[in-house]
């Protein structure tokens, strides 16, 4: 489904992201871990056509996507969430919903309904009426899973939307997402820092360090990899 | 939601009923209220609904009111027709201070910036374009009648004040539509987080764009009628940012982005500056320059004490939703 081939970026002379190639099939669960800065945030805002690649292209079942604006990513299939959360303050819990829906509904009534069945799926319907401004950062990470799901994406792009959610949350938000993807074959790409998250839900796993895919592989050969395992822990030594 | 349609309804009424009992000069204030309720209306659109800031709408206020006016004034040709060339100006202009703007990242307070820019350039422009009378002004021929000729848009002072608030009234509709509709759910997205709304697929260039086109349209209108109005031009009175604050300062006393904001503040406003100034001729005391005194002290206690302006708490305690 999406196809990332070569791709690199640098800013300032800095290589963010150096020749990167992965793909996800239609219908995965896709993990994408790494230390701070290791670049995966860049690749997402390269997928998401808020930065176009230095070089590298990407495809989306088939068709270029890569130096489109976000409007026509978001149009092509593709959801995004911010991992610094961007919720329209001011509009309520179910506006900001809308305004999602409203990328593939006619009108505003048949978008009110289908914002109503996605909060109700995240939890959110209680506070559907308060303002986006009065949630929890929990509540508003959800709100991002939320609206961006409204758009009816085909691949949803979520970037550490279980960083600061306590476990008990976190499992159930694995769940919410094992669900769409079973029952509505939505494709996922995740980054997330929280393993206990990336080990329940993803199936495959890409590594990035300084810029590189350093390994990739189902979540148990990852975390058995002596790449990995040096850049997350440093490398052995004899003592 | 029905209590707020019931006192549409009976503000409406009133208001269509105001000159049975009010003598000339309240009608005239009334008009004035009206004019700064649905100019303030129009920049709401740009500011209220999406967000972009605009402190040069006299820009369009006097473009569209030299339009009309110079197009009556060679040749004859009233307001009607005029009104079409002042709209097609004002919006051409609207779009090429938009496609600088929002092409190149310019936006918040540089935005600002630029619609003062061209405001600004605008009446010196003006105060060298013989055709409309320089900074001498132009002064169109008045005609005292009694009777409505709509036609020309001459008329007694009840015809100016019905025009207005079928203009108030129309554009009250249109906005409370919109901000219901795909064109307003998006402005609020983008004034909210334009990143965030682009990643939900808004295009938001393109809807930027509409809402300064909406925006200034609806201003030509007024100048059109301020045109017909007044009867006389001048570059420094027309396109002063002065002009720009006063647009401004009804929707922000009333309440960005609220429909019932603009029409609140301005009233609110024109009722207390006149009513300050009768009372200082009464007292017989005079101080030049008071209204803008009186319009920063307004302001500063609005800001300070309700920074969402008159109209949301008004409409809590009200029992509306604002």
């Amino acid at each position: 489904m999406l196809e990332v081939r070569n791709l690199s970026k640098s800013f300032r002379g800095l290589r963010a992201v150096r020749d990167a190639s992965f793909d996800i099939p239609a219908g995965d669960i896709h993990g994408l871990i790494g230390p701070n800065g290791a670049g995966k945030t860049t690749i997402f805002n390269m997928i998401a056509g808020v930065y176009t690649p230095d070089s590298g292209d990407i495809f989306l079942d088939g068709k270029r996507i890569d130096g489109l604006r976000p409007d026509q990513v978001c149009a092509a299939g593709i959801g995004r969430t911010f991992q610094i959360v961007k919720p329209f303050a001011g509009l309520s819990v179910l506006d900001n919903v809308i305004v999602g829906a409203l990328q593939r509904s006619k009108n505003v009534s048949e978008a009110r309904t289908l914002s109503h069945t996605i909060l109700e799926k995240l939890g959110l319907a209680p506070k559907r009426e308060l303002p986006a401004s009065s949630l929890t950062l929990p509540d508003r990470k959800r709100l991002e899973v939320a609206r961006a799901l409204a758009t009816r994406p085909r691949l949803l792009l979520l970037d550490e939307v279980m960083a600061g959610m306590r476990p008990i949350e976190c499992d159930l938000m694995v769940q919410v997402f094992r669900d769409l993807n079973r029952n509505e074959g939505l494709t996922i790409l995740l980054i997330e820092h929280v393993m206990r998250a990336v080990m329940a839900l993803a199936r495959n796993i890409g590594v990035l360090h300084h810029g590189e895919l350093i390994a990739r592989g189902t979540p148990e050969q990852v975390v058995r990899d002596p790449a990995v395992l040096e850049c997350y822990l440093g490398e052995e030594t004899e003592v | 939601m029905k209590r707020a349609h019931l006192g549409l309804v009976l503000l409406a009424a009133l208001l269509a009923a105001l000159p049975a009992f009010a003598g000339s000069y309240a009608l005239s204030v009334a008009t004035l209220i009206l004019y700064f309720a649905y100019t303030g209306q129009a920049w709401n659109v740009m500011m209220g609904f999406a967000g972009q800031l605009s402190l040069g709408h006299s820009l369009y206020v006097g473009v569209g009111a030299y339009a009309a006016g110079a197009i009556f004034f060679h040749y004859g040709i009233g307001p009607w027709a005029g009104l079409w060339v002042a709209i097609l100006l004002c919006v051409a202009l609207g779009m090429v201070i938009g496609f600088l703007a929002f092409r190149f990242g310019i936006s918040g307070v540089y935005f600002a910036l630029l619609t003062i820019a061209f405001a600004e350039f605008t009446r010196i422009g003006f105060d060298h374009f013989d055709w409309v009378g320089g900074p001498g002004g132009m002064f169109l021929r008045v005609a005292q009648r009694d009777t409505w000729d709509v036609a020309a848009f001459r008329g007694p002072p009840l015809m100016y004040y019905y025009t207005m608030l079928f203009l108030t009234a129309g554009a009250f509709a249109l906005c409370s539509f919109l901000l219901k509709s795909r064109a307003g759910y998006y402005w609020q997205a983008i004034r909210e987080n334009e990143e965030a709304a682009q990643a939900l697929g808004i295009n938001s260039f393109r809807w930027k764009m509409y809402a300064v086109a909406l925006s200034s349209a609806m201003t030509a209108v007024s100048g059109v009628f301020f045109a017909f109005y007044y009867n006389n031009l001048f570059p420094e009175q027309m396109f002063h940012i002065s002009r720009s604050i006063e647009i401004i300062l009804g929707p922000i006393i009333g309440g960005v982005g609220t429909l019932f904001g603009p029409i609140l503040g301005a009233a609110v406003l024109t009722l207390l500056s006149d009513g300050i100034t009768e009372l200082l001729a009464a007292l017989g005391w005079e101080f030049p320059g008071i209204k803008q005194v009186f319009y920063g002290v307004v302001l500063l206690l609005v800001v300070m004490f309700l920074p969402h302006g008159i109209w949301p708490p008004l409409a809590r305690r009200l029992g509306l939703n604002a």
